[in-house]
Formats: C-alpha cells, sequence, structure tokens
C-alpha cells in the first residue's frame, strides 16, 4: 500500500482529501513536518483561498525545501486547485504579484469570463500520453472552483498540459515527471476524481 | 463544452435529522441526512446543500456531526447554511467538513461580514442567500419592485434585492443563492423575472430555487441567467428525480454531468 503525506500547512478541508485518497487505498498521513513530507511515497499539496496566504503557510513548513529535495529525487508530487497554482512561478491576484514555489514556468491569472468564479463541473483535453486521465471517456466531468488560472502557452516544454474552457482556454491539471496538478477537486469530483487518484497512486 | 449546468438537491436539517420529506424507499433510515446525501450522490446531485433550521445550540453540535459524517461519506461539494452569524461560525462550519457556507440574515443586518469571511476564506467558500419577493401593495417601493424578505419570507426589509445582490457579489459573495418567495411552494416553475434582474447586475454564479414543480421548469431558468438550480420539495417527494432534470436540461441544448462514472463507490 502507497503511503501519502497531505502537507497540513493551514489550507481549508484537507479532510476530503485525506478521506478521497484512503477511499482508492491509499495510507495516508496529515503532516506539517518536512522530513515525512520528504520520505512519502506521495505527497499531496492541497490549496483553497488566496494564492499569497497559501504561500505565507507553505514557506511556514518549509514548503520550498520539501518539494526541491522530492523533486531531486524523483518522489510524485500531486497539487490540488491553489495547491497546483502555487507550483508556477507567480501568481497575481487584486494587482498583486506574488512568487510561487517555481516547479513551472507560467503565471497564474485571473480567468477572463464573463461569469467568476468558475464554479462547477466541467470536462477536460488531456494529452493522449497522459498518465492521471489514463482510461477516462472524453466527457468525464471534474468539479471546479476558481478565478484564476494559468494559460496553457505559458507552460514549458515537458509538461504534459490538460485544458479546459471556462471563458478562455487554461490548465487544467500538468504533469512533468515526478510533479503532478490538478486545477479541479480531484476529492470534490465523485466517481471521477476518485479514478484521477486511483491512477496517481499506480504511478507512486 | 462548458461548465455544467448544476443540478442542488437541499435538505432542510433539525438537531441532526432530515425534517421533510422522508418518504424515501429503500433507505435504513430516510431522516438521517447522511444517508439521503449517498441517495442524492449516486442520483448524480452536482452538489448538496443543508439548510440549519435548529433553533438550540445543542442542535447545532449535532448538525456538526452530520455535515462531518456527510463529508466523509460523499465525495460532491457540500454547502452549510442557517444561522450564520460571523466568520468564527464559518470556520467552524469549513473545519467540520463543509465546502462552502450559506450566509442570509445576518448579512442583512451586517453587510461588512461578507467582507469579513471573503478576506478570510476566499470568496469561493461564501454564497449568499437572497430571499426575495415582489414589493406587496402598500409597502414602500424598490428601484427594482423587488424586496429581500426575512424569516422565511414573512417580513419584508424595504431592501432592493437586486442592489443587495449587487453589493453583496461586491463585498466577496462568491456566489448567490437567489430564493423567489412568491414562487416558493407553488410549484408553478422559477421566477423568471427576478432570475433574470439579479443575472443582469452580478457576474458571480447565480443559483435559482422556489417554484420548482415539473422536470420542465428547469431550462427556462437556466435561459434566464441562472448558473445552477436548486429544489427541495419535489427531490425530497420524488416528484421529480435529478435525473429527469439533467435530462430535461440537456434536451434543451445545456451542458449537465452525467450520472456518475464506471468506478464503484467504496
Amino acid at each position: 500500500m502507497s503511503r501519502v503525506t497531505v502537507l497540513d500547512y493551514g489550507s481549508g478541508n484537507v479532510r476530503s482529501a485525506v478521506r478521497a485518497l484512503e477511499r482508492v487505498g491509499a495510507e495516508v498521513e496529515l503532516s506539517a513536518d518536512p522530513d515525512v513530507a520528504i520520505e512519502a511515497d506521495g505527497l499531496v499539496v492541497p490549496g483553497v483561498g488566496a494564492f499569497a496566504a497559501c504561500m505565507a503557510g507553505l514557506h511556514r513548513v518549509q514548503a520550498e525545501r520539501i518539494l526541491t529535495e522530492r523533486v531531486r529525487a524523483d518522489r510524485p508530487v500531486l497539487g490540488i486547485c491553489v495547491g497546483m497554482q502555487v507550483l508556477f512561478s507567480a501568481g497575481v491576484e487584486h494587482g498583486v504579484q506574488t512568487p510561487g514555489l517555481g516547479l513551472l514556468a507560467g503565471r497564474v491569472e485571473q480567468l477572463k469570463a464573463p461569469v467568476i468564479p468558475h464554479m462547477g463541473w466541467n470536462t477536460v483535453r488531456p494529452p493522449a500520453d497522459s498518465v492521471l486521465f489514463d482510461g477516462m471517456a472524453e466527457d468525464t466531468r471534474f468539479y471546479f472552483v476558481h478565478s484564476y488560472a494559468v494559460h496553457p502557452a505559458a507552460t514549458g516544454t515537458g509538461v504534459r498540459t490538460t485544458v479546459a474552457e471556462h471563458g478562455e482556454e487554461f490548465v487544467a491539471a500538468v504533469e512533468a515527471g515526478p510533479v503532478s496538478a490538478t486545477q479541479f477537486h480531484p476529492e470534490k469530483s465523485g466517481d471521477a476524481g476518485a479514478q484521477l487518484l486511483a491512477n496517481w497512486l499506480g504511478s507512486l | 463544452m462548458a461548465v455544467a449546468v448544476r443540478v442542488i438537491p437541499c435538505l432542510d436539517v433539525q438537531d441532526g435529522r432530515v425534517v421533510k420529506g422522508v418518504n424515501f424507499t429503500g433507505l435504513r433510515d430516510a431522516g438521517d441526512p447522511v444517508e439521503l446525501a449517498r441517495r442524492y450522490d449516486a442520483e448524480g446531485a452536482d452538489e448538496l446543500t443543508f439548510l440549519d433550521i435548529t433553533a438550540s445550540s445543542a442542535g447545532r453540535q449535532t448538525t456538526l456531526e452530520v455535515v462531518s459524517r456527510t463529508a466523509e461519506q460523499v465525495f460532491i461539494p457540500l454547502t452549510v447554511g442557517g444561522g450564520v452569524r460571523s466568520a468564527a461560525d464559518v470556520d467552524t462550519l469549513l473545519r467540520a467538513g463543509a465546502d462552502k457556507v450559506g450566509v442570509n440574515t445576518a448579512a442583512i443586518a451586517r453587510p461588512e461580514l461578507l467582507a469579513e469571511i471573503a478576506d478570510r476564506f476566499g470568496r469561493q467558500v461564501l454564497v449568499l442567500s437572497v430571499d426575495a419577493r415582489r414589493v406587496p401593495a402598500g409597502s414602500p417601493v424598490t428601484g427594482s419592485g423587488f424586496e429581500v424578505t426575512t424569516h422565511g419570507g414573512r417580513r419584508g426589509t424595504g431592501l432592493d434585492a437586486v442592489r443587495w445582490a449587487a453589493r453583496a457579489a461586491e463585498l466577496g459573495a462568491g456566489e448567490i443563492l437567489l430564493n423567489s418567495m412568491d414562487a416558493d411552494g407553488t410549484r408553478a416553475g422559477f421566477d423568471l423575472e427576478l432570475i433574470a434582474a439579479i443575472r443582469a447586475v452580478v457576474s458571480v454564479p447565480v443559483i435559482a430555487s422556489g417554484g420548482a414543480g415539473a422536470a420542465e421548469h428547469f431550462p427556462p431558468a437556466v435561459a434566464a441567467g441562472a448558473d445552477a438550480v436548486l429544489a427541495a420539495s419535489v427531490f425530497h417527494y420524488q416528484q421529480v428525480s435529478i435525473g429527469e432534470v439533467k435530462r430535461s436540461l440537456a434536451a434543451a441544448g445545456l451542458p449537465v454531468r452525467l450520472a456518475p462514472g464506471a468506478l464503484a463507490s467504496t
């Protein structure tokens, strides 16, 4: 059984993520201990609310060190929602730019759409070699709730990018070596989300 | 494809029990909100809303336990509203496992509450619930002709419902749950004029509520500007199923999420 740590840095409702991972067979520990987070088979970085607030919480648990060491050792990381956004170079909210963890190239900016937040179940377009979406039907929907996103053109080469659309195209998921992330909430996406988490666990 | 129209059943919960619509068949305990939540999830509900109508603080503790148990067993978003008066109340509900919190009367008395909640938890957790009606003859008129009510629609406030929704969205509401007190209980269809009036002034999602009596009532609510539709009694009393609502929306060319996929629930 895979041991997964959900990084506990004070971001919102993390119990759902823990339970959703347990549902698909992971042994889950909620922890803020950098050594535990570095050593786990898989690390989940959750996140809701403001980009800057999440970054402040991540700094307190030494997230830069945790992620640098995990990527160096090729150990999988899964970012969820703002936990995905913080993996990019920077986030711009209310005109203020906050540096991100910088594992991925790209800037998180406000979505241009008539109705914001983008809230609800939407379809995605994964690349053919995606692991996260392996075996899923084309019309599978996932639960999104966010006002900010990364433009697909901003992600660098070597990044398998899944796009979705709300007003404009945006990055719905990324897979780059040991780093995976979803803008939507797999832990709130019913059976489709469980399938995605199971696919990720299978890659550990 | 676009984001799906959300179909949201609402459960009235009192002292940890569902207080109406307990005639579901095939449930061990139809008064248990958790069992009903699982049932609605299996039927394809896109979110769930609990409206806590408990008066006592001991009863409210029971509701928190119900929220926790639901969040541990049902993997779709859960909104909890009813009696939320402070950012501390929001914190308590989010910690119990709610994804979003509904605020109503307390924000009418003190609108800054909306900004306090949004600043602390993000606007995506904040659903402003607006109980609106046409201003009755003899009452002070409002610009839009709609006013906000309290006490389940029994008391008018004189506050313009359209202006209130717009102001609330500016203050930090991430979503407007719009309940027509005129249509509520009539089963004659949603109040399309009210939905259109609110849609015209806010860019946050609008959830239409009140008046649903048949599956064909739902597409016009979306055409009028709703992003999501919420109903209570028609679902509880099984007059309309969530699947029927979705088929009706799909037949009107609207995007919906099909019933849950192949992976069995564990």
